[in-house]
């Protein structure tokens, strides 16, 4: 059992001792706790306007046989420099106005083509029988840079199970939060809001995707999309849809956001492939987050022996 | 104060004015200012200001005839001397820092992505203007100085498009810039159909020179 010490730890983001022992009381107390994973809403207030989410700390975390042995990025370079359009266009602009959301209480809609209820769920309903693993995945983006990232999470094929969607439920359709007082950028039209993105249900049930909620041990920023996002570590960056509020399970491929806004440069699979160029730029190579070389992209951003075989006959310049 | 003074001594403060967004950089680059991919952040600040520069550049002249302060033109040579600066930065950030050299990455880059393409494009036709802004070559080119700096132009309007051509999505701020383009280049069409139609400027470069001071007598006479 890995128990990773974060880096670059700020003296005023330590817990308290106080509230750390009621946390740990709560914790063994609470039903189906089976993680520590509680909001404290009295650390919230920071002076001066600092970013103020209470990150938490996520204890006792699995390994996994899936994590990559590259150099994870600095948690300075994961919490500042965001593709988060719901904040803004620019890459600072998520983690500059990050408290300007209040991501407390959450609860995720899941309804669609399954055999259970559809119903709201708050946060703590969807976490509980999950326990939480370290997944340091490396992350593509489309825009030609790439990081390595300590996510923690959980299998996304782990939710969908209990959920029990029947044979009609072609996809996973995803929405993000659509909150404009909060999320300054959907005050404008850049993307459709909610933002939608969708996965076929067999790459959703791939043992790679995940549910991440925390980050370097610690649950998540809200410019990295807290509190709960998806992770499909082999498609560009855009498929890992962030805040999530609604999963449904769908016939028909969900029309997902940079789809619709610009068909011909962003498609539904966006599986991360140096030999299929954006139209506007080069795949083929990438730079690393902190180096200063470019480095060669690789098809499936590395994971094709996981997940090559979803896409066996398919063409993948086609279907970009 | 004679204008002649006033431009002398507001020149040395204008020179530092323009170098002041390369401060800021270097400042930021010494003291961890730059975001966490540096080079990007580099890149897009030197190319912002590239098109900036560019833009003030043709500003100078639509400007005269509106404040008829004609002075102006003495900063446009440092002023355009400037943009071609800011875009060799840019330029090499990107050859350097990005490709590191990398000729096949680079050519292959500037002949298959079109916003590459503009941007090499508008950067290579600043060369020459820069080489001959010096009062050596504009008495050496006469006439054909000016024909020549049209290019900026095209540099202009290739800068432009080079910015509208690789952004994502948020054509925003690109279309800002398009718009004072088509503001400044709207102005001398203005000028030159519809305000004065009867002066025009004399065709370009090959004319035989002795036609082309003819012609010039003829029209000073005309406008006179």
């Amino acid at each position: 059992m890995l128990i990773k010490q974060a880096p670059d730890i700020l003296s005023s983001e330590i817990t308290p001792e106080d509230l750390y022992r009621n946390r740990r009381e709560f914790i063994r107390t609470a039903s189906g706790a089976a993680l520590g994973f509680v909001g404290v809403a009295g650390l919230a207030e920071v002076p001066g306007g600092l970013s103020a989410a209470p990150q938490q700390d996520l204890l006792d975390l699995r390994t996994s046989q899936f994590s990559t042995d590259d150099t994870a990025n600095t948690f300075e370079e994961i919490t500042s420099y965001n593709n988060f359009y719901e904040f803004g266009i620019d890459k600072e602009d998520p983690k500059r106005y990050a408290d300007e959301l209040n991501v407390e209480p959450w609860s995720v809609r899941v309804e669609g083509h399954i055999n259970k209820p559809a119903a709201d769920y708050t946060l703590e309903d969807i976490l509980a029988p999950h326990p939480l693993e370290e997944r340091i995945y490396r992350l593509r983006c489309v825009e030609a840079w790439s990081m390595v990232v300590p996510w923690v999470g959980f299998p996304l094929a782990d939710l969908i199970k209990r959920f029990d969607p029947t044979s009609r439920a072609n996809y996973v359709k995803f929405e993000t939060l659509v909150r404009p007082d909060e999320f300054r950028g959907q005050r404008t039209r850049s993307l459709q809001w909610p933002y939608v993105e969708g996965l076929r249900m067999d790459e959703a049930m791939n043992p790679l995707a995940i549910l991440a909620v925390g980050l370097y041990g610690k649950t998540l920023l809200n410019q990295n999309g807290a509190p709960i996002r998806l992770i499909v570590p082999w498609k560009y960056g855009f498929k890992s849809i962030k805040s999530i509020v609604k999963i449904e399970f769908v016939e028909d491929q969900p029309k997902n956001s940079w789809n619709v806004a610009i068909p011909s440069e962003y498609g539904f699979y966006a599986n991360v492939n140096p030999e299929v160029d954006h139209p506007r730029w080069s795949q083929a190579s990438e730079r690393r987050i902190g180096n200063f070389f470019r480095q060669r992209t690789t098809k499936f951003n590395g994971y094709g022996d996981q997940v090559a075989s979803m896409y066996d006959g398919m063409n993948l310049a086609e279907n970009y | 104060m004679s204008t002649g003074q006033l431009i002398r001594r507001t020149k040395p403060a204008a020179f530092i004015l323009c170098l002041t967004p390369a401060l800021v950089l270097t400042w930021d680059w010494f003291t961890d200012g730059l975001s966490v991919n540096p080079i990007e952040d580099i890149t897009h600040r030197t190319g912002d200001w590239t098109l900036r520069f560019v833009l003030v550049t043709l500003a100078v002249t639509p400007l005269r005839w509106f404040s008829g302060w004609n002075a102006l033109i003495r900063y446009r040579r440092m002023v355009g001397l400037f943009a071609f600066f800011y875009a060799t930065l840019h330029f090499s950030t990107y050859i350097v820092f990005d490709h590191f050299f990398d000729i096949v990455s680079i050519a292959e880059d500037v002949i298959e992505r079109k916003y590459v393409t503009a941007g090499f494009l508008g950067f290579i036709l600043m060369v020459p203007l820069a080489i001959t802004s010096t009062q050596n070559w504009v008495r050496r080119l006469g006439k054909r100085w000016k024909s020549l700096h049209r290019l900026i132009y095209v540099t202009a309007i290739a800068g432009v498009v080079h910015f509208l051509w690789l952004v994502k999505l948020e054509t925003g701020e690109p279309l800002i810039y398009a718009a004072v383009l088509a503001l400044l280049l709207g102005a001398r069409l203005v000028r030159r159909y519809v305000v004065n139609p009867s002066v025009r400027p004399p065709p370009p470069v090959d004319e035989p020179s002795h036609r082309s001071r003819f012609r010039n007598r003829e029209e000073s006479r005309r406008t006179a």
